[in-house]
Order: C-alpha cells, then sequence, then structure tokens
C-alpha cells in the first residue's frame, strides 16, 4: 500500500459540487469523512459520497478494495463484526444513522439488503417473503398479507415461476431463482434503499441477466446500491459509479462519463483491465 | 517361547522386512526413485505386510486353537477311569492337571499316579506345542520376506498392492466392530428368550409388581419371585423425565447464549468449562446427589410440610439433569454455530433484531439437531446407572410422586447381577431380558435422533 499517493488524490466531495447542491433534496444517503476499522486494520479511508435518490449506483473495484466493507456500513450491518468499528458521518434523509438515539432495527427496514449468495431462510416461499411484514407487523389479516407477497414477488419478477408452489421450501429454488426471492423479501418491507453486494456473482448469465433487468426496474420506487465486479454490468444497470481502490474512493461520476472519460489513472487502468 | 515374545519378534522381522524392501527397490532402480513405479516406502510397506500378515495369522489362530486341540489330545491320553468322566468333573479334573504342570496349587489333596503322569505328557505337550510354533513362525515370515523381496522390481505396483491391503485391513477391523455388537445382541436375545421360557413375556412387560427373589426353599414365604418390569421402566422414565426438565431448557438456553450471545471470549473459556460437567465421573454426581441434594430437598420438604424421602426420584433426576446439560448444550451450540452467518444477516438485513432473528431464523433451522441432542441426552438419561443407585434406591415402587425412592431398569440389572448367583436362575436372566428393553428402547431413540440430525445436515450442503 502506498498511502501518501493516495492521499495526493483530491476527493472530490459530491456535495460541494453544483450539481447536487441544485437537487440537494434528492441525495438520499451521505458519507462523510467514512472511515472502517477491523480491529488495527483500516480498511476504509475518508470515503465521501453522496447517493442519489431513485438512482442505481454500483461501487466497483479490485477484491479487498472495501466495497462490501463500505455498503454494510449504510446499513451499519458491520454493528454484527465484533472488531469492526466505524468513524465519521453517514447520513439518510439527513439524519445521521450512527446516532445513539437511531434504533438499528429501523434503519434496516428502510436500507435493505441482498447478499452476495443467495440465502433464503429454510422456510417455505411465502413465510419467506412474509418473514419482515410480519415481525414489522405491517399487515392486520391474511389476505392482506397475502397481498404484500404476491406485490413483492411480482416486483421481484418471480410470481408467475412461484405462485402454484408458495408453501414449497425457497431453498429449493434454482440460485437465480433464490436471488430472485431474497429481492422480493426485501422489497416486502417496502425498504427506501436496497444495498445489492455482488448479487449475481453465483449466478449464471441468464439469471444474471434477469436480476439487472429487474434493478432497472426497481430503480422507480428504491434507491439502489449495488457492489459489483463486472464493469459491463456496473455499465449496463447504474447511472453513477464509485471506484474504490485500496480502501479510498478513488473517483465517483456518471456511469457513462466514468467508462469513457475517467479522470483518475488508476481507475482507467483497471477499467481497461490493466488491474483488478 | 510365550507368545508376547513371539509377537515381538514378528515385529522386528517386519521392521527389517520393510528397509529390506525400502533398499531392495531403490537398488533395482539404480538408486532412482523416478524409476519406480511407487516411492521406496511402499516397496518396504510391502514386504512388511508379506511378512506381519502371515505371522499374524499364524499366532492369532494357534493362540485360538492351541487349547482346544491340546485338551483333546490329553483327553485321549488319559485312562479310562478319567476320560469316562461327566463334562463337568471332567474340565475339572483338566484344569488340576494343567495347574500341576505348571506348578500351582492343585484342588485335590490325592494326588495320584495317573494324574502326574497326565501333568508330564501336558507339560510335554505345552513346550512342543511352542517350539513347533517358533519354527512355523520363523518359516512363514522368512518366506514371506524372501517371496516379497523376489518380488520387488522398479514396476511392481508395490502402492497399489499396499493400499488394497490396508483397505483389507479396515473392512476386517469394522467387521470385528459389527460382528462383536451382533454377538452381544445375540446373547442378550437367547439369555432373554431362556427367560422367558421361566416368566411370560406379556407378565414381564407389563407386570406391576417387582419383586425378584428366587426361593431358597419350596415353602419359603414370596418363594415365586414377581418380575414385572412396569414399575422399573416408570422409574427409569419419572428419573429421565426430571432431567430432561432440567437438562433441555438449560442446556438449550446456555447453547442459545453461546452461539449468539456470548462475546468470542467468553465463550472460548465457558465452553470448555461446560464440556468439564461431561468428564465429571458419574460416581461423583452419584455422592453430590446422595450426599448434598437429596438431604436438601427433605429440608426443604419439611419447611413445606412434604414428605420427601431422602432416597427420592427428585433429587436422582435433578442431579442427572445435570450431568446432562453439556451434551444438550454442547450440541446444540454446535448446530445453531453451524446455521450460516448469511442467514443471520438476511435477517438483519430485513431489520429484525436479534431475539426475532434467533426464534424465527435459527431456531427452526437448527430444529432438528436441537431435537437430536435432546434425544441423545435422553438415552444418557435412560442408561445412566451410578447417580441412581446413590440417590434414588433401589425400592420398585410404581409411582409418580417424584418425592418417593423409585428405582430404575439398569440399578436392577446391577442388583440382580452383583454378588454370587447361579446363572441359570429367573432372577440373573432377568438381567439379560432388562437388558434387551434398554437395548431396544435406546437403539429406538438413537435411531429417530441419527435420522433427524442427518435429515438436518442435507439441509446447507
Ligand atoms: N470481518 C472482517 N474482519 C477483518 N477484516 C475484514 C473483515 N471483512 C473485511 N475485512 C478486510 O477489509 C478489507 C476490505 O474488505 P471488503 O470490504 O470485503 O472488500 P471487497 O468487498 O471490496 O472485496 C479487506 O482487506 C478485508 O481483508
Ligand atoms: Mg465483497
Amino acid at each position: 500500500m502506498t498511502p501518501d499517493m493516495n492521499q495526493s488524490i483530491p476527493q472530490d466531495t459530491a456535495g460541494d459540487s453544483p450539481v447536487t447542491q441544485s437537487q440537494a433534496d434528492a441525495v438520499k444517503l451521505k458519507a462523510r469523512n467514512v472511515k472502517v476499522f477491523y480491529g488495527e486494520k483500516q480498511a476504509l479511508f475518508d470515503v465521501n459520497l453522496d447517493i442519489k435518490a431513485n438512482e442505481v449506483t454500483s461501487l466497483i473495484g479490485p477484491s479487498g478494495c472495501g466495497k462490501s466493507t463500505f455498503l454494510r456500513s449504510l446499513n451499519r450491518m458491520n454493528d454484527t463484526i465484533d472488531i469492526c468499528r466505524v468513524e465519521g458521518e453517514i447520513s439518510l434523509d439527513g439524519q445521521d444513522i450512527y446516532d445513539k438515539n437511531i434504533d438499528v432495527v429501523h434503519l434496516r427496514a428502510r436500507v435493505g439488503m441482498v447478499f452476495q449468495k443467495p440465502n433464503p431462510f429454510p422456510k417455505s416461499i411465502f413465510d419467506n417473503v412474509a418473514y419482515g411484514p410480519r415481525i414489522h407487523g405491517l399487515t392486520n389479516s391474511n389476505s392482506e398479507l397475502e397481498g404484500i407477497v404476491q406485490t413483492a414477488l411480482e416486483k421481484a419478477g418471480l410470481w408467475n415461476e412461484v405462485k402454484d408452489r408458495l408453501d414449497q421450501p425457497g431453498t429449493g429454488l434454482s440460485g437465480g431463482q433464490q436471488q430472485r426471492l431474497c429481492i422480493a423479501r426485501a422489497v416486502a418491507v417496502s425498504p427506501e434503499v436496497i444495498l445489492m453486494d455482488e448479487p449475481c456473482s453465483a449466478l449464471d448469465p441468464i439469471a444474471t441477466a434477469k436480476i439487472e433487468e429487474l434493478i432497472d426496474e426497481l430503480r422507480e420506487n428504491f434507491t439502489i446500491v449495488i457492489v459489483t465486479h463486472s464493469m459491463q454490468q456496473a455499465a449496463r444497470v447504474s447511472q453513477r459509479t464509485a471506484f474504490f481502490h485500496l480502501g479510498y474512493l478513488v473517483e465517483e461520476d456518471d456511469t457513462e462519463k466514468m467508462f469513457t472519460n475517467p479522470t483518475d489513472e488508476r481507475t482507467q487502468g483497471y477499467i481497461t483491465g490493466r488491474f483488478g | 517361547m510365550s507368545f508376547p515374545v513371539l509377537f515381538g519378534v514378528l515385529a522386528l522381522l517386519t521392521i527389517f522386512g520393510y528397509y529390506l524392501g525400502r533398499s531392495r527397490a531403490l537398488k533395482t532402480a539404480g538408486g532412482q526413485v523416478r524409476n519406480l513405479h511407487s516411492l521406496p516406502n511402499y516397496y518396504g510397506y510391502y514386504i512388511g505386510l508379506w511378512c506381519a500378515a502371515p505371522g499374524f495369522l499364524l499366532l492369532v489362530g494357534w493362540m485360538a486353537l492351541e487349547n482346544t486341540i491340546m485338551d483333546s489330545m490329553l483327553i485321549a491320553n488319559l485312562p479310562d477311569s478319567m476320560s469316562s468322566l461327566p463334562a463337568a468333573e471332567l474340565s475339572l479334573l483338566l484344569n488340576d492337571v494343567k495347574n500341576l504342570a505348571n506348578g500351582d496349587i492343585v484342588s485335590r489333596e490325592v494326588i495320584d499316579l495317573d494324574l502326574k503322569d497326565a501333568a508330564a505328557f501336558y507339560g510335554q505337550l505345552l513346550t512342543t506345542s511352542k517350539m513347533l510354533l517358533t519354527a512355523i513362525l520363523v518359516a512363514v515370515t522368512c518366506g514371506g520376506i524372501l517371496v516379497a523381496r523376489g518380488r520387488i522390481a522398479p514396476d511392481l505396483r508395490a502402492r497399489n498392492s499396499v493400499e488394497k491391503a490396508a483397505m483389507a485391513i479396515m473392512i476386517i477391523c469394522s467387521t470385528i466392530a459389527v460382528l462383536t455388537t451382533l454377538g452381544i445382541i445375540l446373547s442378550l436375545l437367547f439369555e432373554s428368550l431362556r427367560f422367558f421360557q421361566m416368566v411370560h413375556p406379556l407378565d414381564f412387560v407389563f407386570g406391576l409388581e417387582w419383586s425378584p427373589q428366587t426361593a431358597l426353599r419350596k415353602d419359603q414365604v414370596g418363594a415365586t419371585g414377581l418380575f414385572g418390569a412396569v414399575p422399573l421402566l416408570a422409574g427409569t422414565m419419572l428419573i429421565s423425565l426430571i432431567a430432561m426438565c432440567v437438562a433441555a431448557p438449560v442446556g438449550l438456553m446456555a447453547a442459545i447464549y453461546m452461539s449468539e450471545y456470548a462475546p468470542t471470549k467468553v465463550r472460548g473459556t465457558v465452553k470448555p468449562l461446560l464440556e468439564i460437567l461431561a468428564g465429571i465421573p458419574t460416581v461423583v454426581y452419584g455422592f453430590f446427589a446422595a450426599l448434598t441434594v437429596a438431604p436438601f430437598f427433605r429440608g426443604l420438604g419439611l419447611d413445606f410440610g412434604l414428605t420427601i424421602s431422602s432416597e427420592s426420584a427428585l433429587a436422582a433426576g435433578i442431579v442427572m439433569g445435570i450431568m446432562i446439560i453439556p451434551f444438550v448444550s454442547s450440541l446444540s451450540d454446535d448446530v445453531m454455530s453451524a446455521v450460516p452467518q448469511s442467514l443471520r444477516e438476511g435477517s438483519y438485513g430485513l431489520g429484525a433484531t436479534k431475539s426475532e432473528t434467533i426464534k424465527q431464523v435459527i431456531l427452526p433451522a437448527a430444529l432438528p439437531g436441537i431435537v437430536g441432542s435432546i434425544l441423545l441426552g435422553v438415552s444418557r438419561a435412560i442408561g445412566e446407572t451410578m447417580i441412581v443407585v446413590m440417590a434414588a434406591g433401589l425400592a420398585a415402587n410404581l409411582t409418580a410422586n417424584p418425592f418417593e425412592a423409585v428405582t430404575t431398569v439398569t440399578v436392577q440389572i446391577v442388583t440382580l447381577l452383583v454378588g454370587d448367583q447361579e446363572f441359570d436362575s429367573a432372577k440373573t436372566l432377568a438381567a439379560f431380558a432388562l437388558g434387551l428393553i434398554l437395548f431396544c428402547v435406546t437403539l429406538v431413540l438413537n435411531i429417530i435422533a441419527l435420522t433427524i440430525v442427518n435429515k438436518y445436515r442435507e439441509q446447507y450442503d
């Protein structure tokens, strides 16, 4: 690692740029000087990033550069790791999510998450999707719950495939179906933001295409942050792209600009496949 | 030479064969390992096996057959007046002959000439036998070494042969284990059948009274024993139930704490400490139960106006429950920790709290394993003897009152067999029948537990 080299890069904090000032209300998540430590080891250095509502923001970068770490700090999933410590400020709609008064359970209901490996609960398909609405007491009646489950499965493009076998175990679905089930499960809670950590890395190309299509549709109702290893995927699904390297946020811009005309040499190197 | 010495000789020859094989193989390959089909070690094992296998079989076979053969030769050599004795007396006589030959104490006072002759003959047999064995052993092992040495060549597939031999040895070992189990089951079955000829199986399984004395005289009071197993089964169930009422909740809570709440450091110390509980000999639990817990409950009972006998199902059950806690907690902890972290995060990611996650995701996912661990705990409880002997007494009361003394199947087996017994009385044979019942119950429990645990295992692989 050569931190001195990294530190010399001016961090173009989007909060000061004219674009975001004019649409300040559209900024959903705002990260300021975020540092994350695993024990003694620092995994993220002073990350500043604005994530706008109803956009897909993709986080790219070589393995181990801290993409997942950053993503998981957005819904405080890092709290579940004993040795992990987060410094700096992250706010959701202007409210500091690391504030003492914030109930992490509420936060996670607002900022949902989809993981790298599909992780359906060993329950029926219906119960998987109904899990969130049930624990949050979102419904008063069974028919209401059935409605929520159906809507969520429809939004995840899975309804037609599973409507006849809602009582069968979710673990019996194919990998791609399982991942869409997990997306439906997240959607059922009606979050505002959905975080996705390499959601397609365990899937075949056809299942991947379906999920990408789905992400594009979900953008209408949700703010989406997606970590991806595939630059094609980032180019296809996202409007904004942020490039991480060795724990630093190197560059962040409109996806089109990032892939055609990146400012930083390291971004260029990564995108053209010189390292990664 | 005696058998231990012969085994030593065999071991030495085998080691010699090993080094011989290695060096021979290297030599035939011109010192180049890569010219050999297998690594040099395997040629060593090859000769070693050729030496050890026949030698070992010879020694074991000889040990098994020597006595029978020598006995029959001895009997053939005895004068008619002796060899025509009934079987029981004949075997006593043979014993005396052998003792005399070995210079040990002999049970009969008159030592006639015939007996001395027989002893001398026996001593001679013994020497011949050992000499013959030594000669054959040396011949067989050296022959084996020579044959194998002759076969060693660079393209000999020594590794394949050695691996085949290793597999054969493993198959033999597992066969021994299986056969032993079978043998035990069969002997249980046959002795039980003998018992059921004296006591009707229905009387045994459904009889309500247990008093297994057998008459010394025909006209004695209570001359016929009563062999109703129900009080024993009821006692076993009562104590196991009390034990599981302690072990299941405590063990499960401990497991939940350790796998879900405890920081790694705490878990690292608490878990081994809990497992130490499993290492305490049950006899120690036994006096803990008899000397501390039982008097405590009796005192407590007095305060509340209850009569709790000083030997009670309650004391035994509670202490047994404490003994079983680590079995339940350790196994449940393992299955809960085996629930993938991704499921936890999936649940947290939907805004579930820790307790919701545990109740709705972890426990259902781990349930089969937890049930399995509890069933294994139950079979421990059913099989436990020492604590019950010491704390619950021997009285075969048919009662559901935990404050009274009860007894269990295992305890009765012990009391039936302790002391000098005729081997064919109903009293002794009853122990086998009880053992059979116990075996069936624990077998069924174990099968259920293992099936459940296996079903669980399939879920994440
Ligand atoms: N649970 C953890 N404990 C310790 N170090 C971790 C943990 N998770 C991630 N790290 C470290 O943090 C750095 C960033 O990891 P991560 O965010 O997973 O990278 P990415 O998702 O970009 O591949 C890596 O160096 C990794 O070793
Ligand atoms: Mg990652």
